[in-house]
């Protein structure tokens, strides 16, 4: 039975990320969780199987990481809200149904602990490896939501965003963690259920017999029925009409489909983006950082200020859709930016596109600790020399 | 009358998206047979048509799911037991019925098929075994035959075929029965009894595929595959599914296994009262 | 030979009605399979002259008289294409 009374654990406490995460999610009002256990992610499944129980939600470990995606938007079709969580190797397993949610907009979320790849790699080393793979992964044209946690707190603050974000666009939302803050601990304060904002899918108000699945709103986004409401939809992986009836050789709704898909993301870009900006007002270098690096990122910018150096930074919360007005807005005032990453060169690549001409250096790291503030440092006085 | 105004006419027309008839399916499918069995058992059933799901993959037979009035998903080649899965534990009150193809179950969705059936999740699968991939135009898959031709054994098929039932049997499944596109009433009540049951429920049936394997195998017209499953298969209720190996001789029938057990869901509710239980008296 | 008169018969064969079938074939439907013809167990059905606009051969009605309303021709049909109602003007064997 649902008890919702033991989702929101309000109160200090002092906890993992990964715990901080699976908090967050049921906090947002998640009942439905399939996995697959992978480090670093398993303390997330772990935690859930315990709490879903307890609130009266379903805890599924699958057989594998394609099942446990499968199971999601199965779940969330039947009217709950869903999960899953993993690292790379389950991430890559889930592609192909990432795709399958896009087309069909299934509302849930997909929590990535990066580790360091590619393949197996090295399971409990950080990585910020995996963020062209949340954008691209799947096959075909789509858009997509993801949010690069850099706290405890914020695993719990945007997994609940997450979902809310999944709910109002209907489409799967990424949190793109990396394993030292899924295994870092830190406080974290739960507010009272009452003070979290929890968003949930708009539902038809049609007649059943009128009600066109796939028939958005002026928003792009089609308000959702869910099995067993008397509806009796079709949902299908094929391009589709507003029906939900299967249009494979039609190019005119093919185009209609992909297009309001990716639009649905672009044209509310502005509404889901969120990114902290700070110093930036007077900077003429600037750091763009998201996930672990944020936190050197932040220290070397103080501390730069101290050695004379107007540095700023723009810290991103939302990776996908990528803030580009932001960093070109950034890009236009400053000499120079510094974009430390936990990979061999990733989000770096959209930044240089937004920043043009605006010189654009990477600090990459693979495999070690993330970066030191004094590195940040030198590379900004090195930019602005 | 007119045509369409006779279609409307017919018992099982309310069952179907009549829009989208006619099927995709090639004459003498056996996929039109199933379908057509299904809608006869959940037309007897009387079952709530707001509270049934069916569920396919990727396949000829994986559009079967559009042409069902009732809320219905298509999914990815191989994850329908998957979904079907993540379906039935959020929402215990839908029946979930899967339907799809030999390479979708049992190929690349083989490991949900056997986990689903070992975990005894309250679904029913429907498996069309026509012995290749009709889909994609006829290649060789887990059901096919030995010595068999297909588009990717142009030298005769060196592989042993899964007996589907036996696998099923094997994995745990409460309710196993096979018979072919021929014992349509048979396999209607196969239908009912698998959708009255609690647990994991599978039936095969034997399928011809007129336009592509049975034409590379020489099997003759749609009609001559018909007469050779009722020239070769024998009604064994009960009998053994290791035992029931499906040979050019012999297909034998049934219901093979039909024992209780209870389901995943029924155990999580359980747990979950306990546990909920628990909590509420530590709270006193 | 047992005379006529003396075979078995139900004792209740006055009073049933024996319903009379209507064949209904939705011509176009038919992809031409022939399993109602085939496997139609009064042999009540057989292939038209006419082709279809799918240009195959879909059944007709041989003789609805043999019909029993069995029912398997509106089973086994794939394509929905044919199927039995019993007729409205019903009446039975001995005219009552
Ligand atoms: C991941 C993936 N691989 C391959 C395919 C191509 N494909 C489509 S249907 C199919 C085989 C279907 O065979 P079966 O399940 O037996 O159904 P049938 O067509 O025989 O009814 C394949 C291989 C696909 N759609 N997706
Ligand atoms: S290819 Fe075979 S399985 Fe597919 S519709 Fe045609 S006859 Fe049926
Ligand atoms: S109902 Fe039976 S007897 Fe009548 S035409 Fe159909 S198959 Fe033949
Ligand atoms: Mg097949």
């Amino acid at each position: 039975m649902v008890d919702e009374s033991r989702a929101v654990l309000t109160g200090t406490h002092f906890m993992s990320g990964d715990l901080a995460c699976a908090e967050g999610a049921l906090a947002a009002g998640c009942q439905f969780f399939g996995g697959y256990p992978i480090t670093p992610a398993t303390e997330i499944s772990e935690r859930m199987s315990r709490r879903l129980v307890e609130v009266g939600g379903v805890f599924v470990q699958m057989e594998d990481e394609i099942g446990s995606i499968a199971a999601v938007i199965g779940a969330s079709y039947a009217g709950k809200k869903a999960m899953t969580a993993t690292s790379g190797p389950g991430f890559s397993l889930m592609q192909e149904n990432i795709g399958l949610a896009v087309m069909t907009e299934t509302p849930l979320v997909i929590v990535n602990i990066m580790r360091g790849g590619p393949s197996t790699g090295q399971p409990t080393m950080p990585g910020q490896q995996d963020v062209m793979q949340a954008r691209w992964g799947s096959h075909g044209d789509y858009e997509i939501i993801a949010l690069a946690p850099s706290s405890v707190q914020e695993m719990f603050n945007l997994t609940i965003e997450c979902f809310n974000l999944a709910e109002t666009y209907r489409v799967p939302v990424i949190l793109l963690a990396d394993e030292i803050i899924g295994h870092m601990w830190e406080r974290v304060k739960i507010p009272p259920a009452e003070e979290i904002n929890v968003v949930s899918r708009k539902k038809p108000k049609t007649p059943t017999a009128e009600y066109q699945p796939f028939k958005p709103d002026k928003d792009l986004v089609p308000p959702m029925a869910c099995f067993g409401e008397g509806y009796r939809f079709h949902a299908t992986g094929l391009t589709h009409d507003e029906k939900g009836a299967p249009e494979t050789v039609s190019a005119e709704v093919q185009t209609e489909l992909v297009k309001r898909l990716a639009d649905k993301i672009r044209k509310n870009a502005e509404k889901i983006v969120k990114a902290q900006r700070v110093m930036l007002e007077d900077a003429d270098v600037a750091v763009i950082a998201y996930g672990i690096p944020s936190r050197a990122a932040l220290s070397a910018v103080r501390e730069a200020r101290k050695k004379g150096i107007k540095a700023g930074l723009l810290r991103l919360v939302t990776i996908w859709p990528f803030p580009q007005e932001l960093v070109s807005d950034v890009a236009k005032q400053v000499k120079a930016i510094v974009v430390p990453e936990m990979n061999y060169g990733q989000l770096v690549r959209e930044v240089e596109r937004a920043a043009k001409t605006t010189p654009v250096i990477l600090l990459s790291k693979l495999g070690e600790e993330p970066h030191r503030p004094s590195e940040i440092i030198e590379a900004m006085r090195r930019a602005v020399k | 009358m007119s045509e369409s105004n006779l279609m409307m006419h017919h018992y099982l027309a309310k069952y179907l998206r009549q829009e989208r008839m006619p099927h995709i399916w090639c004459e003498g499918c056996g996929n039109g047979i199933l379908l057509n069995c299904f809608l006869q058992a959940i037309n007897e059933l009387n079952v709530d048509l707001n509270k049934i799901v069916v569920v396919s993959g990727i396949g000829c037979i994986g559009r079967v799911s559009g042409y069902i009035n009732v809320d219905s998903f298509h999914t990815t080649h191989g994850r329908a037991i998957a979904f079907a899965t993540g379906v039935k534990l959020a929402n215990p009150e839908l029946e979930v019925v899967v339907i799809s193809g030999d390479g979708d179950l049992f190929a690349i969705g083989g490991n949900h098929f056997i986990h689903a059936a070992r975990r005894n999740v309250d679904i029913k699968v429907i498996c069309a075994n026509n012995f290749n991939y009709g889909m994609t135009g006829g290649q060789y898959g887990p059901t096919t035959p030995l010595d068999a031709w297909t588009t990717t054994t142009p030298y005769g098929n060196i592989e042993h075929p899964f007996n589907l039932a036996h696998l099923a049997a094997a994995a745990g499944a409460v309710y196993v029965a096979r018979w072919t596109s021929l014992h349509v009433r048979r396999l209607k009540a196969s239908i009912i009894k698998a959708l009255q049951k609690e647990g994991f429920s599978f039936i095969e049936m034997i399928s011809p595929c007129p336009e592509i394997f049975d034409r590379y195998n020489k099997m003759g017209t749609a009609v001559d595959v018909m007469k050779w499953f009722r020239l070769v298969s024998q009604v064994r209720h009960g009998c053994d599914p290791a035992k029931a190996e499906i040979t050019e001789n012999e297909i034998l029938v049934g219901e093979f296994v039909d024992i209780e057990k209870p389901s995943y869901g029924r155990l999580l509710r359980e747990m979950t009262s306990r546990v909920q239980d628990k909590l509420k008296r530590e709270e006193s | 030979m047992v005379p006529r008169k003396l075979w078995r018969r139900p004792l209740d064969s006055e009073q049933i009605k024996l319903p009379k079938a209507e064949i209904h074939i939705i011509p176009d439907l038919c992809k031409g399979c022939d399993f109602c013809i085939e496997f139609c167990p009064r042999k009540a059905l057989e292939e038209s002259d006419k082709l279809n606009k799918r240009g195959v051969y879909p059944p007709k009605v041989a003789d609805e008289s043999k019909c029993t309303l069995c029912g398997f021709c509106t089973a086994i049909c794939p394509d929905f294409a044919i199927f039995t109602t019993e007729k409205k003007e019903e009446t039975s064997r001995n005219g009552r």
